[in-house]
C-alpha cells in the first residue's frame, strides 16, 4: 500500500528524491522553536472557522428591525451584518462555538507571532541568511494586526463601530492627505458609503487571508531552504545541524502541537466567553460606552491614543498634525520601523555581515537584548496605559495622576532596563568566562 | 445451514491463501529500532479510544435539540476529542517512534559560479541593443504609465480630491430638535444635572454631523465667546455629540452634585479617550488628548420648542488637515 502510493506519486511526479529528503530533513530541538508553529496552527483554525462563519454573515448595513430569539433586542432596529452575528451566536447550532473559536483563535495567532518575534529577535535568528524570513514575519504581523481590527469590525456591533470611529479618527489625522485617504477608503464622511461594508469584508475574507497565506508559504519555504538555526552545542555547529528528522521524529510532535492548539481554541470558544455583541447592542452614531476595550493588539494604541495631551499642530488655519497622528499611526509606525531596520542596524554597528546559523542567548549581544528590552518595555508601558481608566474603576486611583506617571515612566523606565538588561547580560557573560576558565584549568590539571 | 457454515469456512480459507506470503528481506535498516513499549502502545490505543468517544459526544450533542449549555458541551467535546488526539500523538512521538538526533551539513552559503552564469547570461542578452540605457527608460516610462493607469479607476471609490462633504451637517436655521422616538424637545423638558441626546428632524441620524448632546446650565455660569450670544436661550445649550478627537460619541456627562467634588465644573466627556469639554465656555477642550472644542450649535426656541439657530461653530467630528480652513455649512 505504501509502496504502491510512493510510486504512483514518483512516476508521476518525478519526487521521490524531494520526498526522501523531506523525511530527513533536520528540526533542531528547543520549545521555543515551537511558537512560529502555533501561530501557523492558529491560523489553520482561523481559516476553518472562518469560512464556516461566512455561510452565515451577511455584510450588509441595509436596516432591519430584530424579531429573534434574542428578547433583549426584540424590536431593535440594527443592520443586517449586526443582526446575521446575533443569528450566528443565537440561531445557529454550534455557531457560537465557532464564532468564539474564530475570535479566541485570532487572539492567540497574534499573540503567538509576537512571541516567536520576540524569540527570533533576543536569538539574533534575523541575521543573514534569513533577514528576508524575518521581514516577510514582520510583515505578516502587520497584516494579521489589520486583519484582526476588520474582523471584529464587521459584526457592527456598538464596540466595533467605536473601534472603526477610532480608525477613521486616525486615518483623517495623516498629515496632508488624511482626509483624501478617509474618503477613499470610507466612500463618504464616517461612518461611510454602504461599500465600505463591502470593502471590509472582501479584505477580511479574501484578500488579507490570502496575503497572509502566500507569505506563510514564502516564509516557510525560506526557512526550509536555509534550513532551522540552532544553539550551540557539543555536534551542533555553524556548519552542522542537528536535530530530529520530519520523519518518524517531528511528525507526530507536529500533529500533535496542531491537535493540542486546536484544543485549546476550541475549549475556549465553547467555555470562555468572548466579545457577547448582544449585550453591546447594534452601534450607532449617537452612542458610545465606557469601559470599552479593544482586543489585546490593539491595546497599545489605545493607550498612545490616550496619552498624548491636548493638542493640535497648526500653521495658520493648516492642521498640519490632529493629534490621533501620534499614538494611532506614528507610534505603531515608529515601532515597526525599528522592527525592520534593526537588521541593518545591527549590521551597521558592529560590522557582522557573516552568515549566522548558530543562534546567540540573549546574553551573547548585551547591546541587541538591551535595545530590544527598552522598547518592548515602551511599548508596554503604553499598553497598560490603556487601562488606566478601568484601574481607576477597580482601584481608585485616580486617572489624571495615573496618566501623568505613564507619561514619564514610558520614558524612563525603559532606560533603566536598557541598563540593567545591559548590566545583567555582561555580568552572566563573565560568570559563563569564569566557569569556563575553571574548566580549562581542571581539564588542564 | 451446516452447508452454509461449510461454505463461509471454505471462502475464508481460500482468503486467507489468496496470496503467497512475500518472503521476508532481511535489509539495513535507515531509521534506527528501538524497544519496543507494549504500555505506550496500549496508553496510545486508549487515547484514540477516548478521541473518537469524544467525537462522537459532539455529534451527540450537537444532534439533540435544547440543551442547556450547548455551546460550553460542544466546545470541551471538541476540545477534549483534539485534546486526547493530541496526548496520543505526542506518546507516539515521546515512545513509540524513534527519535533520532541526526547531523547534517547546512546547505552551502552561495554558489559563485552559478550566480557567475547568471549575471553573464543577462549581460549577454542584451548585446544587440546599441542604446540599451534609453530603452530601458522607455520601458520603465511605458510601465509606469501603465501602472498610473490601471490604479486609476481606484479613485472612483471615494470623492478622494472633493472634501467638501467634511464641512456639511443636516442642520440649518429654523430646524427642530427631536428626541431618540422622534418627538420635538421643548426648552422647558431640558433639566439640569442630565444631558439629553437630540437629532436633526427629517434627517438621516447615522451622520456624525446629526446627532446632539443637549444640557442646561443656570444662564450666570455662562462664558461663551462673545460671537455666540443667544445661543443659548435660557442656558438649554447644544454641541455635537462626536467628539472631536476619534469620533465616538460624547456619553458621559460630570455634573459634581456635591461641595467636595474635585471638579467644580460640569463636562461632557468622551468614554474613548476621555477628551472633556466644558458646556459653559463654548465646549473648550479641558482635558484629554482632543486638539479642538466641541463644536456648539446656537438654539432658538420657538413655542417653547428648540430649533437650530444656524448651523455649528465649527466642522464637526476629527480633525483633519482642513478642518480650520473652512465653517460648518448645511
Amino acid at each position: 500500500m505504501i509502496r504502491r502510493t510512493v510510486s504512483f506519486l514518483d512516476e508521476r511526479t518525478g519526487g521521490a528524491p524531494l520526498f526522501r529528503k523531506a523525511l530527513r530533513y533536520l528540526f533542531p530541538d528547543n520549545w521555543s522553536f515551537l511558537l512560529g508553529e502555533v501561530a501557523l496552527y492558529a491560523f489553520v483554525v482561523l481559516v476553518a472557522t472562518g469560512v464556516y462563519l461566512t455561510l452565515f454573515f451577511d455584510p450588509s448595513t441595509a436596516p432591519t428591525v430584530y424579531h429573534g430569539s434574542y428578547e433583549p433586542l426584540r424590536g431593535s432596529e440594527m443592520t443586517r451584518a449586526y443582526q446575521s452575528v446575533v443569528d450566528i451566536s443565537f440561531k445557529v447550532k454550534a455557531g457560537l462555538l465557532i464564532r468564539q473559536t474564530h475570535h479566541w483563535a485570532a487572539d492567540v495567532f497574534i499573540a503567538a507571532i509576537v512571541l516567536h518575534l520576540m524569540r527570533i529577535f533576543f536569538t539574533g535568528a534575523f541575521r543573514k541568511p534569513r533577514d528576508l524570513t524575518y521581514y516577510i514575519g514582520l510583515t505578516m504581523l502587520l497584516f494579521a494586526i489589520l486583519e484582526g481590527y476588520l474582523g471584529y469590525s464587521l459584526a457592527d456591533d456598538l464596540l466595533s463601530g467605536m473601534g472603526l470611529a477610532i480608525g477613521y479618527a486616525v486615518l483623517m489625522s495623516v498629515p496632508f492627505v488624511g482626509a483624501n485617504l478617509a474618503l477613499l477608503v470610507w466612500g463618504a464622511p464616517f461612518p461611510g458609503d454602504p461599500a465600505f461594508w463591502s470593502r471590509m469584508y472582501i479584505a477580511h475574507v479574501f484578500i488579507l487571508p490570502v496575503l497572509i497565506g502566500a507569505l506563510v508559504g514564502v516564509h516557510l519555504l525560506l526557512v526550509a531552504a536555509r534550513h532551522h538555526t540552532q544553539f550551540r552545542s557539543a555536534r551542533a555547529s555553524e556548519r552542522v545541524v542537528v536535530g530530529v528528522p520530519t520523519f518518524p521524529g517531528q511528525t507526530p510532535r507536529s500533529l500533535g502541537l496542531f491537535s493540542a492548539v486546536a484544543a485549546v481554541l476550541f475549549l475556549m470558544g465553547g467555555l470562555i466567553q468572548i466579545n457577547p455583541i448582544w449585550l453591546w447592542g447594534p452601534f450607532h452614531v449617537a452612542q458610545a460606552t465606557n469601559g470599552a476595550q479593544p482586543d489585546w493588539y490593539l491595546g497599545w494604541l489605545i493607550g498612545a491614543l490616550r496619552l498624548m495631551p491636548s493638542f493640535d499642530v497648526t500653521v495658520g488655519n493648516y492642521t498640519l498634525v490632529p493629534n490621533p497622528f501620534w499614538g494611532g499611526a506614528l507610534f505603531p509606525l515608529i515601532v515597526f520601523a525599528f522592527l525592520f531596520s534593526w537588521p541593518w542596524l545591527e549590521r551597521r554597528f558592529t560590522g557582522d555581515h557573516a552568515f549566522h546559523n548558530l543562534l546567540d542567548r540573549p546574553r551573547d549581544s548585551p547591546w541587541r537584548t538591551a535595545i530590544g528590552m527598552a522598547v518592548l518595555t515602551w511599548v508596554f508601558i503604553v499598553f497598560v496605559a490603556g487601562s488606566a481608566d478601568r484601574v481607576y474603576v477597580f482601584v481608585g486611583l485616580s486617572y489624571n495622576a495615573q496618566l501623568w506617571a505613564y507619561r514619564i515612566l514610558a520614558w524612563v523606565i525603559p532606560l533603566l532596563v536598557l541598563l540593567a538588561a545591559k548590566r545583567i547580560c555582561e555580568e552572566l557573560r563573565a560568570g559563563d568566562r569564569v566557569e569556563a576558565d575553571r574548566k580549562a584549568a581542571e581539564a588542564a590539571g | 445451514m451446516s452447508r452454509l457454515k461449510d461454505w463461509a469456512f471454505s471462502a475464508f480459507v481460500l482468503f486467507l491463501g489468496r496470496k503467497p506470503k512475500r518472503p521476508v528481506v532481511e535489509r539495513e535498516r535507515l531509521v534506527a529500532a528501538g524497544a519496543l513499549e507494549p504500555r505506550a502502545e496500549l496508553a496510545v490505543l486508549a487515547l484514540f479510544g477516548a478521541a473518537a468517544l469524544c467525537a462522537v459526544a459532539f455529534v451527540v450533542v450537537y444532534a439533540l435539540d435544547r440543551l442547556p449549555a450547548q455551546t460550553q458541551l460542544l466546545g470541551l467535546t471538541l476540545g477534549l476529542s483534539f485534546g486526547f488526539l493530541a496526548a496520543a500523538l505526542i506518546l507516539i512521538a515521546k515512545r513509540l517512534v524513534v527519535t533520532e538526533e541526526l547531523e547534517e551539513p547546512y546547505p552551502v552559503p552561495a554558489h559563485p559560479e552559478e550566480r557567475e552564469e547568471v549575471v553573464q547570461m543577462v549581460e549577454e542578452s542584451g548585446s544587440r541593443f546599441t542604446r540599451k540605457r534609453l530603452v530601458t527608460l522607455a520601458g520603465a516610462a511605458a510601465g509606469t504609465a501603465l501602472t498610473v493607469a490601471l490604479v486609476t479607476p481606484a479613485v472612483s471609490l471615494g470623492p478622494v480630491i472633493d472634501t467638501d462633504s467634511f464641512y456639511r451637517t443636516p442642520w440649518r436655521r429654523g430646524r427642530r430638535l427631536v428626541d431618540e422616538a422622534g418627538n420635538p424637545l421643548t426648552a422647558a423638558e431640558i433639566e439640569q444635572d442630565v444631558f439629553y441626546t437630540a437629532f436633526p428632524e427629517g434627517a438621516d441620524r447615522e451622520l456624525i454631523g446629526s446627532p446632539l448632546v443637549v444640557v442646561r446650565l443656570d444662564p450666570g455660569e455662562l462664558e461663551l465667546p462673545s460671537d455666540r450670544e443667544g445661543w443659548a436661550p435660557e442656558g438649554v445649550l447644544a454641541y455635537s455629540k462626536i467628539c472631536t478627537h476619534a469620533a465616538c460619541a460624547i456619553a458621559l456627562y460630570r455634573k459634581p452634585l456635591f461641595p467636595p467634588a474635585h471638579e467644580p465644573r460640569p463636562a461632557l466627556i468622551c468614554p474613548c479617550h476621555y477628551s472633556t469639554f466644558d458646556p459653559a465656555s463654548g465646549g473648550t477642550v479641558i482635558y484629554g488628548p482632543a486638539g479642538r472644542p466641541l463644536p456648539q450649535l446656537p438654539l432658538v426656541v420657538e413655542n417653547g420648542e428648540l430649533r437650530a439657530g444656524g448651523n455649528f461653530s465649527g466642522p464637526v467630528g476629527p480633525s483633519w488637515w482642513g478642518v480650520r480652513m473652512g465653517k460648518a455649512k448645511p
